[in-house]
């Protein structure tokens, strides 16, 4: 049981971009805009200029029902939009086209591995809105002279989606965030690749106390650090006899600290009204069509891979935390042994990406698969088919190519004999004590015979044959 | 009743200046308003359904086509009313 000291409670509201879509989500203009210049893919719609008028992409109702019926949420009979006025250079029009009461989907959940096992967290909400534009400053936000404004972001799909404040601690934060992110990669709806691509508020309180909003936090690792950050920065408060007012933070992604927007207490008024140029959307009908199209999600082909190639939990969970990863060890594990497969992409192959900062799509699977067949054929070791993997990672080249280059393959029989047996006479004291009692001496004398024969010898067989000249 | 606090509260969410004759002339002015509102709070609607939208329609979409059913402009074209701009940017003031 997870006894959760500090009473912390937060609350993530994130902002997907749906930039799968084609256009954006009231106007033709396109999605794919993040290696073109500013201002360079706008219109009226999206700039708000006067007399223009929203029309809503149809690709973009049916995504956010997508996801919102793979949160588990009700999809709505009667949905519409709002205008949300604040006056702020990112919203040229003065008010930001949002819902408001009558969200496409809400009371749904995710489950994620919380502090203590399996945790439900609620989602209140996930509701359709425009993204604002891009805001640039000279330096950080609160020392540049002004600001300057891209409005090519402006007008893209985002779905915002809001939890209640079911998360006890900054890692469910990110888990959460991390599962989303899973689950939203898998219904082909967003790339989370892309710049700006999600985005979160943060609400976190401790003890029972006022919260904060925290804003700005553009990843998951962010969001781990901004609420980190912010529990210390309450407790501080606390301690020192204050009271934690409530109030919007912002994060500073560089310094990594939440600096206080000090905005005047009447900034919330938004005063929503119905978006009259948007009529009300009908479509809870289409819900049962598009359920039918979902693909299969994260939880249930983790199942599935237990199930299907008998490998564990941790692997199974391990592969599908990431929707290419999946589909690679899927494609492996139908021509190689499922088991031996999970070991060496998760434990493995993984982290030597991760080292190296690569994603799945740097290594071929046909690569994976030749390297489990030199190992299946006792070709080469296990430290041989790391040096394999190392190498495609580091220099390229095919696993042949590499096993002829470097010498890999594994050597038996008499060299390993020659091998073990010049290893007894070079290190006599060694050999002593190992007849004294000390097992562990074995240890240097196997290491011996790996350095003799270059690490190609089996460390297990190099160890057996020693045994049977010293005993 | 709105007082001349409440209607420097809605200026300033509107970012309008008003001088302080304003001020006294919107105060009242907007108050008859309410009271007209007031005036349809005592209308009976028991059993009305609300109405959520003015016009009578629903699902008017678009397909997911670029530059359908409007046009981008070039970014010349999109800054040309800017007063302040700045290397394909808008340039506003530091808001904070």
């Amino acid at each position: 049981m997870y006894e959760n000291p500090d009473g912390v409670k937060i609350g993530l509201e994130v902002h997907v971009q749906l930039n799968k879509l084609k256009t954006k989500v009231f106007c033709g203009c396109t999605t794919d805009y993040h290696n073109d210049p500013p201002n360079s893919h706008v219109c009226p719609v999206c700039l708000g200029l006067p007399g223009s008028l929203p029309v809503i992409n149809k690709k973009a109702v049916e995504a956010a029902i997508k996801v919102g019926l793979a949160l588990n949420c009700k999809i709505e009979e009667h949905t519409q939009f709002y205008r949300k006025n604040y006056y702020y250079p990112d919203l040229p029009k003065g008010f930001q086209i949002t819902q408001y009461d009558f969200p496409i989907s809400s009371q749904g959940y995710i489950m994620i591995e919380g502090e203590d096992g399996e945790l439900k967290v609620r989602i209140t909400r996930a509701h359709m809105e425009e993204d604002p534009g891009r805001l640039v400053h000279e330096g950080t936000i609160d020392k540049s002279k002004y600001t300057l404004i891209d409005y090519n972001r402006s007008g893209m799909a985002l779905l915002e989606v809001v939890s209640e404040p079911d998360l006890r601690s900054p890692k469910e934060a990110r888990r959460y965030l991390d599962k989303l992110r899973n689950i939203l990669e898998y219904l082909d709806v967003f790339d989370g690749n892309l710049e700006g691509a999600l985005r979160v508020d943060a609400n976190i309180s401790i003890m029972g106390g006022q919260r904060a909003e925290v804003k700005n936090i553009s990843s998951h690792k962010g969001a781990e650090r901004a609420l980190l950050y912010e529990i210390v920065r309450q407790k501080n408060v606390v301690r020192r006899g204050g009271v934690v007012v409530q109030e919007t933070r912002h994060f500073d992604e560089a310094r990594e600290i939440t600096l206080s927007m000090r905005t005047k207490e009447e900034a919330h008024d938004y005063r929503y009204f119905p978006e009259p140029d948007l009529v009300p959307l009908k479509i809870s009908g289409w819900a049962p069509a598009i359920k039918e199209t979902l693909p299969e999600l994260p939880d249930a082909r983790r199942m599935r891979f237990v199930e299907q190639y008998g490998i564990t939990d941790d692997h199974a969970k391990a592969l599908t935390s990431e929707l290419k990863l999946a589909i690679f060890y899927e494609n492996v594990a139908k021509k190689a042994d499922p088991k031996t497969a999970a070991v060496w992409i998760c434990d493995v192959l993984k982290g030597e990406l991760n080292y190296r900062n690569l994603t799945i799509d740097s290594f071929k699977k046909e690569h994976m698969l030749s390297v489990i067949g030199l190992l299946a054929s006792k070709n080469i070791t296990e430290d041989g088919a790391v040096d394999i993997i190392r190498t495609i990672l580091d220099k390229g080249g095919t696993p042949e190519e590499i096993v002829r280059e470097k010498g890999l393959i594994k050597v038996e029989g008499d060299i390993v004999e020659t091998a073990a047996l010049e290893a007894i006479k070079e290190n006599p004291q060694a050999v002593a004590d190992f007849k004294a009692g000390k097992e562990k001496a074995l240890n240097s004398l196997v290491g011996a015979v790996m350095k003799k024969t270059k690490g190609r010898a089996d460390a297990r067989a190099a160890r057996e044959i020693l045994l049977g000249k010293l005993g | 009743m709105i007082t001349k606090k409440d209607l420097e509260h809605i200026a300033w969410l509107s970012r309008l200046e008003l001088s302080e004759e304003d001020r006294e002339k919107y105060t009242p002015k907007l108050n008859s308003v309410l009271d007209y509102f007031g005036e349809l709070d005592k209308v009976d609607t028991e059993g009305v359904e609300p109405t959520y939208h003015v016009l009578a329609l629903s699902n008017v979409f678009r397909d997911d086509e670029i530059n359908s059913p409007t046009k981008s402009l070039s970014q010349e074209e999109a800054l040309s009313n800017a007063p302040k701009k700045h290397d394909g940017f808008f340039k506003a003031p530091r808001m904070m």
